[in-house]
């Protein structure tokens, strides 16, 4: 059998090695799908707010999906200072409206802590702060919270279900998806 | 077919030798593995770390036995169950956490001598790379590791390292939920976690040693003037019974009990910091349990890893994210970098002693800066010097083809 000849041989490695790649690549998706959340883990996540006791510039920090969950009823004087574009991130709610945001730092994810008598809030792990709508003013946050997403019901705000709000957010940009 | 003595009584010296080659092989990797004399206690680092691996690996084993994978009861079978239930459970811990600090410490030690003296050059490039990977490996263990006490600092570590995944604008939380197995960090992330340390990277750990050890048996292990020397012409004075004359000695017994020296000095300060001073390894706020609605007012990581963490700081996300990936891969292509033929020690090297020991001082300022907060002063130093270690490795190519041919 000449050098350059394919032969049986050569057949039977090539075939050989691409099951075993078959089975390889196989093997490597079971081991991706392995480490994906559980089907019950993802399923658990929807909560359900009552807005209707909550009291201006007093936060109240909810849990959702294990995250912590910011609501901060805006006084009429906290909407009007804000910014045109930082005002689109609030959510009304009844003839009031509120700042609903996930709790966690767009940088790396700690907790920002907030000041009220600043009407901010400030991440102490690298220093970057948001205003009372959860917007960035300081760097290194790329962007001001995000906002789950959410659906209005009545009082109630039901955190894991897309209602238009949300979804007009997201179509603006004005968040990101969580 | 091989020749088998058909006298020699089970286990006894010939009937192994016919069966493993046992003088061949002692031969091969101790008693004829030579080793230059022109060396100083710098070179005992290798076995030092190879000793402290042993003892994490022992103490380890016996944590594994009481320590529980759950997030309900991981903080309490550490602080409650190993450390006042379980006899001599303490001394494990403290083994473990001090072990898994002071490790670093002779790693850096072991790189910086490398670095010195240019034992990553001219055939020692796998050295360094087989190096480098233990290096990333023994971090994924440290960090891995550091997740288990499930407390707070155990928490939010592996909230902020697990979110680096994100990959900051491409904002890839997929990859980032994919890590975790969950949306944020907990019983799935805990069990994984768990599993890597314990099983899959100490046993990467255990094959990237062995490849070490391989690379340096070929090249020889540098020594303090960077003479090439010739090995075999030196292992034959040495066999000849010239041993004053020969440059080298044998790996076993002659280097083997200068290191056993130095390890014996190693592991008075070593096991002073155990009983002693463990708690320089223990931060207090890990012994809060783990709690996903409160932050700890400042996260910072373990010393080890301050420089790398205040390289990603002082910037914005994308640009910090960019330089912290420098920082982690730069070090592995030192070897390509340093464009200059001398292996030589950096004192004799110009330009490349001057940026050695700036480079040395600009991570010592980095993991200083790194420990303290982000605000005014600290933010500028920290800034500085983290330019300056990007500086240094865009400026090392150029100033080692500078340099003059010893």
């Amino acid at each position: 059998m000449g050098k350059n000849v394919r032969g049986r041989r050569d057949f039977m490695g090539m075939a050989l090695g691409g099951f075993t790649a078959l089975g390889g690549l196989g093997a490597l998706y079971a081991m991706k799908r392995s480490w994906d959340p559980l089907p019950s883990v993802a399923a658990a996540g929807f909560t359900t707010i009552d807005l209707s006791a909550a009291q201006e510039n007093v936060l109240n920090v909810e849990k959702w999906r294990g995250k912590p969950i910011f609501v901060l009823k805006q006084s009429k004087e906290m909407v009007s200072k804000a910014s045109e574009a930082s005002q689109k991130r609030l959510i009304q709610v009844g003839d009031a409206y509120y700042m609903v945001a996930v709790g966690l730092c767009t940088h790396l994810g700690c907790i920002p802590g907030y000041d009220a008598g600043n009407q901010s809030f400030l991440c102490a792990c690298h220093g970057g702060t948001y205003d009372s709508t959860a917007d960035v003013t300081k760097a290194p946050p790329p962007r001001g919270l995000d906002i789950p997403p959410f659906k209005i019901d009545g009082m109630k705000l039901v955190l894991g279900e897309k209602g238009p709000e949300y979804e007009k957010m997201l179509a603006d940009g004005i968040t990101m998806p969580v | 077919m091989a020749h088998f003595d058909e006298k020699a009584k089970p286990f006894s010296h010939q009937w192994l030798n016919d069966r493993l080659a046992v003088d061949t092989l002692k031969r091969v990797l101790s008693t004829e593995y030579w080793i230059p004399k022109n060396i100083n206690f710098l070179w005992a680092m290798g076995m030092v770390l190879a000793a402290t691996f042993g003892l994490l690996l022992i103490s380890g084993i016996f944590l594994l036995m009481y320590y529980q994978p759950n997030v309900n009861t991981a903080f309490d079978s550490v602080n409650y169950t190993i450390m006042t239930e379980v006899g001599y459970g303490w001394l494990w811990r403290h083994i473990h956490g001090v072990g898994a600090s002071i490790v670093f410490l002779i790693i850096y030690i072991h790189m910086f001598t490398g670095i010195y003296y240019g034992s990553y050059k001219k055939g020692r490039e796998l050295i360094w790379i087989s190096g480098m990977l233990l290096f990333v490996l023994f971090s994924a263990e440290a960090f891995s590791g550091y997740m288990l006490p499930w407390g707070q600092m155990s928490y939010w570590a592996g909230m902020v390292i697990t979110n680096l995944f994100s990959g900051g604008s491409l904002h890839a939380d997929f990859l980032v939920e994919w890590i975790r197995g969950d949306y944020v960090p907990g019983q799935a992330f805990l069990n994984r976690f768990f599993m890597l340390h314990v099983l899959l990277l100490p046993l990467a750990i255990i094959g990237v040693i062995v490849l070490h050890f391989g690379t340096l048996r070929i090249p020889h292990v540098n020594n303090q003037t960077g003479e090439a020397i010739d090995f075999e012409e030196a292992a034959e004075l040495y066999k000849a019974g010239k041993k004053k004359e020969s440059k080298v000695i044998p790996f076993n017994p002659v280097f083997l009990s200068k290191d056993v020296f130095v390890m014996g000095v190693y592991f008075i300060l070593f096991f002073y910091l155990v009983f002693y001073h463990f708690e320089f390894a223990m931060d207090p706020v890990n012994f809060d349990p783990a709690d996903g609605l409160k932050t700890p007012a400042h996260i910072y990581p373990e010393w080890y890893f301050l420089w790398s963490y205040e390289i990603l700081r002082p910037f914005p996300t994308d640009p910090g994210l960019i330089a912290f990936g420098f920082a982690q891969v730069i070090f592995f292509l030192l070897p390509f970098l340093d464009r200059s033929p001398n292996v030589a020690p950096a004192g004799r090297r110009g330009m490349f002693n001057l940026w050695f020991w700036l480079m040395l001082v600009d991570m010592i300022v980095l993991t200083f800066m790194g420990k303290l907060p982000p605000e005014g002063i600290w933010s500028t130093i920290g800034l500085v010097a983290a330019i300056t270690f990007i500086g240094l490795w865009v400026a090392l190519p150029i100033i080692t083809k500078l340099e003059k041919k010893l």
